[in-house]
This record gives C-alpha cells, structure tokens and sequence, in this order.
C-alpha cells in the first residue's frame, strides 16, 4: 500500500532533477519562462488581490474584537501583521495558486498530452521537459512570492480600512505599532522563504500530474483534481515543517 | 542494390501477453514512398513508433539509415529525428501558436538561422503546401485538411531524409484527400524524400504509393506494388484490399488468453 506512494514521490524526484538540468540559460528559455511567468503569475493576480484585501479586513475585525476585552486594540497592526507575512499570506496565497494556476498547469499539459503535441514535439526532437515543464515550473517558483507580497499589501490595505476607517483607531499608532512589530529577518524573510517552497512544491505537483496525466478528458480531469488535492496538502505539510524551523 | 534507408528486422513487439507484431521483416527503399496497411488495430501505427524510437522491440531491430535504433541513446534518438519529419494522425499542432510559429519551431529549436532566414523558409513552405497568408491563423481557426497541410509544411521543414504519415487521410474529405496525396507526392519527389505511410485507405493508396506492406493478425502476409497486390490471391490479401467482409481477418476483438483467432466467415 504504501510502495505506490514511495514510488512516485521517487519518479517525481527524478522528473525534478531531469527538469533542472535542462535549465541553459538561453534567451529563448527565459523568453518562455517570462511568458508563462506572466500567464501563471500576473493573471493570477485579481483574486489574490480580492482574497488579500478581505482577508486583511476579517482578521482585523476578529483581532479587535479579541484584543478590546483585554484593553488592547492598537496591537490590531502587529498581530495582523504578524499573522499574515509568517503565515496567512504565503499559506493562503499557495492554496489560491494551486487552485487558478496549479490547475490551469496541469490542464494544459494534459491537454497537450491528449491531442498529442508532447508527442510532436519529442519526435521533432524537442525535448517536452525542458521546453513545456521547466518554464512553468520555474514561473511558478517566481510568481508566488511576488503574488505573496501583493497579498499581504491589500491585506495590509484592509487592515487599514476596517480598522482606522471604520473602527476609528488611530493611524499613527496603527502604523507605528506595526513598523516596530513586524522583524524583516523573522517575520517578512520567514514568510518570503515559505512562498518560495510553496511555488516550487504547487506547480511541481501541476506539471508533473499534467506530463503523466493518461491522453483522454478523463485523465486530463484527475490530474486537475489530483493538483489541487494534493498540493493543498503538501502546502499545510511543509508550512508545519518549515515553521518549526523557522520559528 | 542500394541499401535500405529503414530496416525492419524479425520484430517481435508485445503488449502484456498479446503479440501486437511477430516476426516482422520490412526493407523500405530510399527515395519510394511506401504505405504500411492493414485493418484497424494490427499495430500500424506501433511500427512508426519502432521508428522513431517511443517504443523498443521486445525482439528484432529497427535499422534507420544503418543505425540500429533501440541502442541509441537519448541524445542519439533525437539527433536521428532531427533526419525524420513525422506528420501525426491529428496533425498535432501546437494550439498556443499561430500556423507561422508551428512551422518555425523546428527551425528556431536546431538550427541559428537569423528571423529572415526563417521567415523566408517558413513562407515558401507555407506556399508550397497551398497556405500563403494563414500565417497568422490559429490552429483552432484551421479546417482538418489545411491543419493536415500545416503538419505536413512542419514536417518537412528541416528537409529530413524520411517522411512518416500516420493515417494522412483519415476524416478528410475527397478533395482534401486527393490535395494532401499529391502534395505528398509532390513533396515526396521534389525533396528526394522517403515517404512511410500508415493507413487502411486502400484506394487512395493504389494511386500513391510504390510499395505496400500487409500487416494482419500480427504478422507481414503480404507485400509489394498495389497493382500486384490487388490481383493477389491469398485470401487475406483479398479480404483486405478489395474490402470484403467474409475472409480469414477477423472482424471481433481476440481475446489474448482465447488461443488462435477465428475466421469471420
């Protein structure tokens, strides 16, 4: 029961390392890595910025409502602050990649499976790892840190609405709070390493159930479906595991 | 006599416990356009696909130009694909590029030649096949027969030695038919190519080809020109080249485990 799983967790170690020596540096590699940088990273980029703004107004909303018993509702900036660069955001934003982007990946590999492209191209003598995986791999590693960060700006942004626009706190001690609260290395480096692991971890598992994904509609929808499930699930793993390293 | 430029030798090729070639034998002639027929499900397309290396005998060889293919290496199976253009069942178009960029792709992956160099080729190929000014299309916006021309202008563009057409005619109207026939003679002859072609379509096949090759229950059982073909009187021969239902082909899916396969009369 458990060899299936071994198994494959090994041939997708190997599909790794077949992608990363095929990285050469060429200007037409980092042509298509840009492109596809620009299809998974900034058209991804609407929703995490919604996500990010709402995601900023609830937690300050349940921040001030906790801290008020206690007499302390201007620590609101630091505990949201603190919440979303070591966790929410690189946890949140890798589940909303894996959902748009992570998805999208595999589809479109799979679907150029089943229409036998990745077939045209070996027997054109291209080789499909280096020229179809290896770029939106790579663009998934890029883009979720800088998807991240424009995370956490609007989050940022709906902490500042509700709390000082609604809530009426005060925006010096709201920014102040915030400023002296948040460490660069601990806090926003901690969060920039999570997201960069995330992006490799989410579009690992897409291009690699979207390359081995069997050539029929079938197919094409479990390895959608499998992205989704599984890189979820890698992106708690490895944040629980990364934390207690970094904490 | 002049070398063969494929050889295909005793192949023996499996899937699990059912034979899908035993004991093929085949010597394709340089510069002959050549169909490798036979009913639907008899491991046609398996043959290209020993070809060009996606699949390894189980016994046998496959020589292409005197080098045998499955002791190649990765690096050795791509540069000899770099000498064979392979023309897909679907065409297979790359469906994020325009009909330009797929012709160019082999162009701009193994060789330096500068944007006007490619433009001019890609151009003159577009033009060769009957396409000037669908550069810009999108696949999606292609009818099946000129989607078929476009894979045949990106087969050919590297000027490879041999041509591999899996099913060329398949879900093609007759005038398409015929168009993309003659472009493959054509093309066939004035590159001084050698042309495999994969298909059942018998009577497209008799006006193109110079040599058939008969696959059926696995086995070669019949080869030569179509007009010697057509007046063949094995019984298998004729079943399949003159379409006729009654005949030693079985028409029912055989059972690997069901032992030797049943006539359909």
């Amino acid at each position: 029961m458990l060899l299936k799983p071994i198994a494959e967790t090994g041939h997708c170690g190997l599909f790794l390392l077949r992608m990363l020596a095929s990285i050469r540096f060429e200007r037409q590699q980092l042509l298509s890595i840009l492109q596809q940088t620009y299809l998974v990273g900034a058209r991804s980029l609407v929703i995490i910025m919604i996500c990010g703004f709402f995601v900023g107004m609830v937690l300050s909303l349940q921040a001030i409502n906790a801290l008020q018993q206690f007499g302390a509702s201007d620590q609101v900036s630091m505990l949201v602050g603190k919440s979303l660069f070591r966790e929410l955001g690189p946890v949140l934003t890798a589940l909303l990649f894996a959902g748009r982007a992570g998805t999208s990946i595999a589809a479109e590999i799979g679907l150029m499976k089943a229409t036998s492209q990745i077939d045209a191209m070996q027997l054109m003598a291209i080789d499909p790892i280096q020229r179809i995986a290896l770029p939106r791999f790579l663009a998934g590693v890029l883009s979720l840190p800088l998807l991240t960060a424009m995370f956490n700006a609007l989050a940022i942004l709906g902490a500042v609405v509700f709390s000082i626009g609604v809530m009426g706190l005060d925006p010096g001690i709201f920014w102040s709070k915030l400023q002296t609260g948040i460490y660069f290395g601990k806090d926003f480096m901690g969060g920039v390493w999570k997201s960069i692991v995330f992006g490799g971890l989410v579009s690992l598992v897409a291009v690699y159930f979207g390359y081995y994904a069997k050539p029929t509609g079938e197919g094409v929808g479990t390895a959608t479906t499998r992205t989704v499930v599984l890189s979820s699930v890698l992106v708690l793993i490895f944040d629980f595991i990364m934390t207690s390293f970094l904490i | 006599m002049q070398d063969p430029i494929i050889r295909i030798n005793k192949l023996v090729f499996r899937r699990g416990n059912k034979v899908i070639l035993d004991n093929v034998s085949m010597d394709i002639k340089r510069g002959s356009i050549v169909a490798v027929m036979g009913p639907s499900g008899v491991g046609k397309t398996t043959i290209l696909r020993l070809i060009t290396g996606q699949l390894q005998p189980d016994q046998g060889s496959v020589e292409v130009n005197g080098r045998l293919v499955s002791s190649m290496s990765r690096r050795e199976l791509y540069d000899c694909r770099k000498d064979i253009g392979v023309l897909l069942q679907n065409g297979a178009l790359f469906t994020d590029l325009t009909v330009f960029e797929n012709i160019a792709t082999p162009l701009r992956e193994h060789t330096r030649l500068s944007e006007d160099a490619i433009s001019e080729r890609v151009l003159a190929k577009l033009a060769s096949v009957g396409l000037t000014g669908t550069g810009d299309l999108m696949p999606h916006s292609l009818s099946g027969g000129m989607a078929r021309r476009v894979a045949l202008a990106r087969a050919v563009i590297m000027n490879p030695e041999i041509v591999l057409f899996d099913e060329p005619m398949t879900g093609l109207d007759p005038i398409a038919m015929s168009t993309v026939g003659r472009l493959i003679r054509e093309t066939n002859d004035q590159l001084g190519l050698t042309s495999v072609i994969v298909t059942h379509n018998v009577e497209q096949m008799k006006k193109l080809v110079d040599y058939c090759f008969i696959l059926a229950s696995a086995k070669l059982i019949a080869e030569g020109s179509p007009q010697t073909l057509m007046h063949k009187s094995d019984p298998a021969v004729d079943q399949f080249m003159h379409g006729r239902v009654e005949g030693p082909i079985a028409f029912n899916y055989q059972d690997p485990s069901a032992g030797p396969p049943a006539t359909a009369s």
